[in-house]
């Protein structure tokens, strides 16, 4: 008898506990008007984890540090490179031996757009099954 | 105390955020079509370029003196609007967003706790860190003084130099600033009390200020004159309105890429706007009861006036229904079209704003328009543009022609990338 009334519409128990799925948006964009997303081209910084393609969430709120991971602005075009900081100078050091580091005499000249927090990199080859993970829809 | 926040040269900062390459050179932002200079850079501005001016007139000189234009990019300037509104609201008491790049702080008792020049400088440099975005900072007891503290913030004459903000808080820089700004960049004065206001022989906020009530109430448009000089002496006499007061109208209308001249394609125009009123009115929860379409045809050419047509049409029942809203547009259109013309502008307006479902009046006619059906139709709708981008999902009427692209759409050459919005055209960074 109480199996029957169960299957008639007895109300889930997990109904209570039903909520939204998890938004990824709170995760990429942890300061909805100081995050950004951008996405990587080139090879300089695949030590990182960083590859061509990948989706970067970058933040604006926070101040760079030493070691941060960063975008930068050199010569007129945004590049991603970690920063250095030095005793009389800044370096953008990239995370691939075959790139050199780009040194900043006067830390007043480098301008930085924000630092790094986030790589969403896929791990299946793009057009499997008709999925891309790379560019939704 | 409230406080103004506006952003600098909007549109052109805005460009800038994203494209470094422009930092330090001239930059003009085009109206649709990109017909006029809508937008410029401080550095545009040095060059002479005036508010407005046909860009065709400007652009050989402009461009040889390494200016650079681009077409408007609204998919952009609203995200940067949003995110330095959305800083705003996180810091501020109450926030009224006045436009795209400007708003109303409330301020009050702050005072109490915080230096207030201090305070608005942290907030302007922390709105440069997070978005990109300069601004300057006006405060002052009432709307209208915070406005023109706005003003002079912009141009260091009495704010210290470079700080971009300036507080009005005691009576002696009250009339100081007022003596420096004239009568016609006052907020709420018109081109019309303007010339009034100069032929009295009234040249300055400060003389304006000095007129006696009953002669503004005369001539500037009866009690709203009469407090806009109660708050130029700093006497409130509005607050910042927070939530968006439900608006009582509504316009959607667009210039056409190209000079129209088929029924069908002007049609498809104002399915389009019918479309995306719909959309709105959905998304605000109102419904319109009139309904105003519009056309304008072009200026130039041996056509004698009149250049626009319009119609207004009452619907049976106040309705937020796409497929209503389109059916009626076309039969407003099809009062007014005039064949053999050349169409430049379609637009369409609703008014008689309500709540959706809410008071509405009774209607003798059946209510087709609001059936469960066609509201779950119309949420499916939205969900689906919402998903897919504007306009993935429309009516038949708001199609163009298989295979060549839609002839009232809008021509943009030089726009800059949807940058934060689309993926398809997301901001590329080197590595």
């Amino acid at each position: 008898m109480v199996n029957l009334l169960l299957s008639c519409g007895f109300p889930s128990p997990a109904a209570d506990y039903e909520s939204e799925l998890v938004d990824l948006n709170r995760l990429m964009l942890r300061h909805p008007d100081a995050s950004y997303l951008a996405r990587a081209h080139g090879e300089s910084m695949t030590g990182a984890g960083i590859h061509d393609g990948d989706v970067l969430a970058v933040d604006r709120s926070m101040q760079a540090q030493d070691g941060d991971i960063v975008v930068a602005c050199v010569e007129g075009e945004y590049t991603v490179k970690r920063l250095s900081k030095r005793i009389d100078s800044v370096a953008l050091v990239a995370e691939n031996p075959a790139y050199q580091p780009i040194v900043v005499r006067n830390a007043d000249d480098l301008r930085i757009f924000g630092v790094v927090v986030l790589v969403l990199h896929p791990l299946v080859t793009e057009g499997r099954r008709g999925l891309s993970y790379v560019r939704p829809q | 105390m409230f406080g103004l926040v506006d952003c600098n040269n909007f549109y052109a900062s805005c460009e800038r955020v994203f494209r470094p390459e422009l930092e330090g050179r001239p930059v003009v932002v085009l109206s649709n079509n990109d017909g006029c200079v809508v937008a410029r850079s401080q550095e545009a501005k040095a060059l002479g370029l005036k508010m407005g001016v046909p860009y065709f007139q400007v652009k050989a000189e402009f461009e040889q003196r390494g200016g650079v234009a681009c077409s408007s990019n609204y998919e952009l300037y609203g995200d940067m609007s949003r995110r330095v509104m959305w800083y705003l609201q996180q810091v501020a008491p109450a926030v009224e967003i006045y436009s795209v790049d400007e708003a109303f702080l409330d301020l009050h008792g702050m005072q109490r706790h915080y230096n207030l020049a201090g305070w608005a400088g942290d907030v302007r440099g922390a709105v440069r860190q997070r978005t990109g975005i300069p601004v300057c900072v006006g405060v002052a007891p009432t709307k209208t003084l915070a406005k023109l503290a706005n003003r002079l913030a912009k141009v260091d004459s009495l704010a210290k130099v470079g700080s971009g903000v300036l507080v009005l808080d005691d009576e002696e820089q009250r009339r100081e600033a007022l003596a420096r700004v004239a009568v016609e960049d006052v907020w709420g004065v018109g081109y019309r009390s303007a010339a009034k206001l100069y032929t009295a022989g009234i040249r300055t906020a400060a003389q304006l200020a000095g007129v006696g009530d009953a002669w503004a109430r005369k001539n500037l448009g009866g009690v709203v004159g009469a407090r806009m000089l109660h708050e130029l002496r700093g006497f409130p006499c509005s607050g910042v309105t927070v939530e968006d007061e439900a608006r009582k109208s509504m316009c959607c209308s667009r210039s056409f890429g190209q000079v129209l001249t088929r029924m069908e394609d002007v049609t498809g125009a104002v399915a389009t706007h019918a479309a995306r009123a719909g959309e709105k009115l959905r998304a605000q929860g109102m419904a319109a009861r009139m309904l105003t379409v519009f056309i304008e045809t072009s200026r130039y050419g041996n056509v004698p006036p009149p250049y626009s047509f319009s119609t207004q049409l009452t619907l049976p029942t106040a309705t937020d229904d796409t497929l209503t809203l389109t059916s009626w547009a076309r039969r407003g259109l099809e009062r007014i079209w005039r064949p053999g013309l050349r169409y430049v502008k379609a637009g369409m307006m609703l008014d008689g704003l309500e709540r959706a479902g809410a008071d509405q009046q009774a209607s003798l006619f059946a209510e087709v328009a609001r059936t469960p059906a066609r509201a779950k139709l119309m949420g499916t709708l939205d969900a689906l543009n919402g998903k897919f981008g504007a306009g993935a999902v429309r009516v038949g009427t708001a199609v163009g022609t298989a295979g060549r692209p839609e002839p009232w759409g809008m021509r943009r050459g030089a726009k800059s990338p949807a940058f934060t919005t689309k993926w398809g055209e997301l901001w590329q960074v080197r590595c």
